[in-house]
């Protein structure tokens, strides 16, 4: 019982990834229409970075700035490689490009860090146990659940109430209506391009407190979070998170009975649910159909 | 050749030669001297290719790699459908043979059939789940289908040799009756990949040639008006999807009995991103298109990775600047400058 509700919550940690990776990715997908295969190697800068940076910021410092570095980089890449490619519509080419950011991003991390994976030192205080019986239950994986729970709200409230959320969720329904009202659409996708990097970033550095770092991390985490998108429905943003964390503990607990199995039981359970629900949990009907 | 031309391309040459008679037979004499110095060169490659700084399993492995290109591009430049998984196929076509050959029988044909009809028939299963899905989604369910495989191939060690790959076994010498043919030689294997290859753009002309073909061109150009024409454009696509799996297993089988060796890594979606770009660089409007670009990427990969412990930057910023400056790849930029002429 208790192995089960070790490998259970292992499995909400790993989803909380999947979960800031598929909405950061589910953000840009719906906005600027591109399917980011960099999106693992934001996620790989924000990690790097934070690693970089803890010495002279300190662990909470590169907390915040891993994520703000790979949300910069992010809008480079936005505007100098992604803008010109928004007048093909077809999908195909932004696919492309950002396919090959990913092979240049983990080859560039793999020469200037090394291919040796490398230990991210996490305050002593957050890797003691909270509880004696839940031994797994530290300090550090109940923040990161912390964080991201305070990131979904905020992100949540962001979209429900502000200007630029609104405009953002108007953007996904109807761009030229929203450009026509004079919105700069240009700037709205930007700003919305370094929000996905920065989740991903931010997923980075949480998650290099727990597995440590590696260049190939980042390929390691996307394809389960296009899972967790198709899972959760396309165009859904709560589907992405609550994909992410379906399919995160589907795995864990899998781990318990059939270790073997708990790679391919995400994209069984993607399969299910596309021969069930083919729109996914949350999606809309006739959305890219 | 005139097999090759797509629905929308026989209109215009069709206006084209009505319009400008006398130069339309010169043009098909021209065609008819291009396909025959093509297939010449391809049958002489094993005699001239070491002489130009190659060797014949780069040839063979271009012709491979071409197989699978070729089919992608059913789906991807013909149907308009933008699959972003056929390693998928590719891998289950090169695990089938392998492991025909280590734990059924060593026979080559037996290989190829095995590993062709075990990809073409997961391909066949899993296209209803994407056939009636478009752009992004499409694309999106394609690259996670193929990831299963890739799991069940690393985790499923005692059989399929998880991370190590799939080894100790190899291609057998073919008995025709009496007579031997060995192609443990790699030059008589090139040939018989040649011969697989030639098979293969045959089947795929006449289909294009065919109402089917020219369905799936007119999906391509217009989806929602062939949608209220009654025609069942799921079915369609389903069709492509199937037939470009079949024949990219195929490919699959080839590659594996080419190294006597499969790896997860022929599953991998960096590898179905290679195919795609693959098809973009040479031109994914045009039947041999991809080959030309299978030939470039697979020269330029075996280049690099002889030169440069960097090749994987290298070959994202190839992937960059061929969408940036190419999107039409090479044939498709030829072509356009050939009608600005005329």
């Amino acid at each position: 019982m208790q192995l089960l509700l070790f490998n259970a919550f292992n499995g909400l940690i790993q989803g909380v990834f999947y979960a800031l990776m598929a909405l950061g990715l589910a953000l840009i997908l719906s906005l600027n229409s591109v399917i980011n295969m960099a999106h693992g190697g934001f996620l790989v800068i924000g990690a790097y970075l934070a690693y970089t940076l803890a010495p002279y910021l300190g662990f909470w410092g590169a907390l915040v700035a891993g994520p703000l570095g790979a949300a910069v980089i992010g809008l480079i890449v936005e505007r100098f490689l992604v803008r010109p490619l928004y007048k093909r519509p077809d999908p195909l080419y932004t696919l492309l490009l950002t396919f090959g950011l990913a092979l240049i991003i983990e080859d560039m991390t793999r020469t200037i860090w090394g291919a040796q994976g490398l230990p991210f030192q996490i305050p002593d205080i957050l890797n003691s146990s909270v509880s004696s019986v839940l031994f797994f239950i530290t300090g550090y994986r109940v923040l990161v659940v912390g964080i991201t729970l305070l990131v979904v709200l905020g992100l949540w409230l962001m979209l429900r109430y502000t200007r630029l959320g609104i405009r953002i969720r108007a953007g996904t329904l109807d761009l030229e209506t929203v450009s026509s009202l004079g919105v700069n659409i240009y700037l709205l996708r930007a700003l919305n391009f370094a929000l996905g990097c920065l989740l991903a970033g931010l997923a980075g550095v949480l998650a290099a407190g727990i597995l440590g770092l590696t260049p190939p991390m980042g390929s390691s985490l996307i394809m389960p979070s296009f899972v967790a998108i198709i899972v959760g429905g396309v165009g859904s943003l709560v589907g992405a998170v609550f994909g992410g964390l379906i399919i995160g503990v589907a795995a864990g607990i899998t781990t318990t009975y059939f270790p073997a199995a708990s790679d391919a039981v995400i994209y069984l359970i993607m399969l299910v649910v596309l021969v069930l629900r083919p729109r996914g949990l949350f999606g809309q009907e006739g959305l890219f159909e | 050749m005139n097999a090759s031309m797509t629905g929308s391309d026989a209109a215009v040459a069709g206006e084209r030669s009505r319009a400008a008679s006398p130069t339309a037979a010169p043009r098909r004499n021209l065609r008819a001297a291009g396909a025959v110095v093509f297939w010449l060169a391809l049958v002489t490659l094993p005699l001239w290719l070491t002489h130009v700084g190659g060797y014949t399993a780069l040839g063979t492995k271009i012709l491979v790699y071409g197989i699978a290109a070729l089919a992608l591009n059913l789906l991807l430049g013909f149907t308009g459908g933008l699959s972003f998984g056929h390693a998928a196929w590719f891998g289950l076509g090169a695990y089938g043979a392998g492991m025909t050959l280590k734990y059924l029988a060593p026979s080559t044909p037996l290989a190829i059939l095995v590993g062709t009809v075990v990809g073409g028939i997961a391909a066949t299963v899993l296209g209803p789940l994407v056939m009636r899905r478009r752009g992004i989604y499409f694309a999106m369910i394609t690259i996670a289908i193929g990831q299963l495989f890739y799991f069940i191939a690393v985790r499923w060690n005692n059989v399929t040799g998880g991370e190590d790959g799939l080894a100790g076994f190899e291609r057998a010498p073919i008995h025709i009756g009496p007579w031997v043919y060995d192609v443990q030689n790699e030059t008589k294997y090139y040939y018989l990949v040649l011969v697989c290859f030639a098979v293969a753009v045959v089947i795929m002309k006449l289909l294009l040639a065919s109402p089917l073909g020219h369905t799936w061109v007119a999906i391509r150009e217009n989806r929602r008006r062939l949608q209220f024409l009654g025609v069942r454009i799921d079915l369609y696509i389903w069709a492509a999807f199937a037939i470009s799996g079949t024949l990219t297993a195929l490919a699959g089988t080839l590659n594996a009995m080419l190294f006597n060796f499969t790896s997860p890594q022929d599953l991998h979606w960096i590898l179905s991103g290679n195919f795609v770009i693959m098809c973009v660089l040479g031109g994914m409007r045009k039947f041999w298109g991809p080959l030309i670009g299978v030939a470039i990427f697979v020269v330029a990969q075996d280049y690099l990775s002889s030169v440069t412990d960097n090749w994987m930057t290298a070959i994202g910023m190839l992937f960059v600047l061929i969408v940036l400056l190419f999107p039409k790849g090479l044939l498709g930029m030829l072509g356009r400058r050939g009608k600005e002429a005329a």
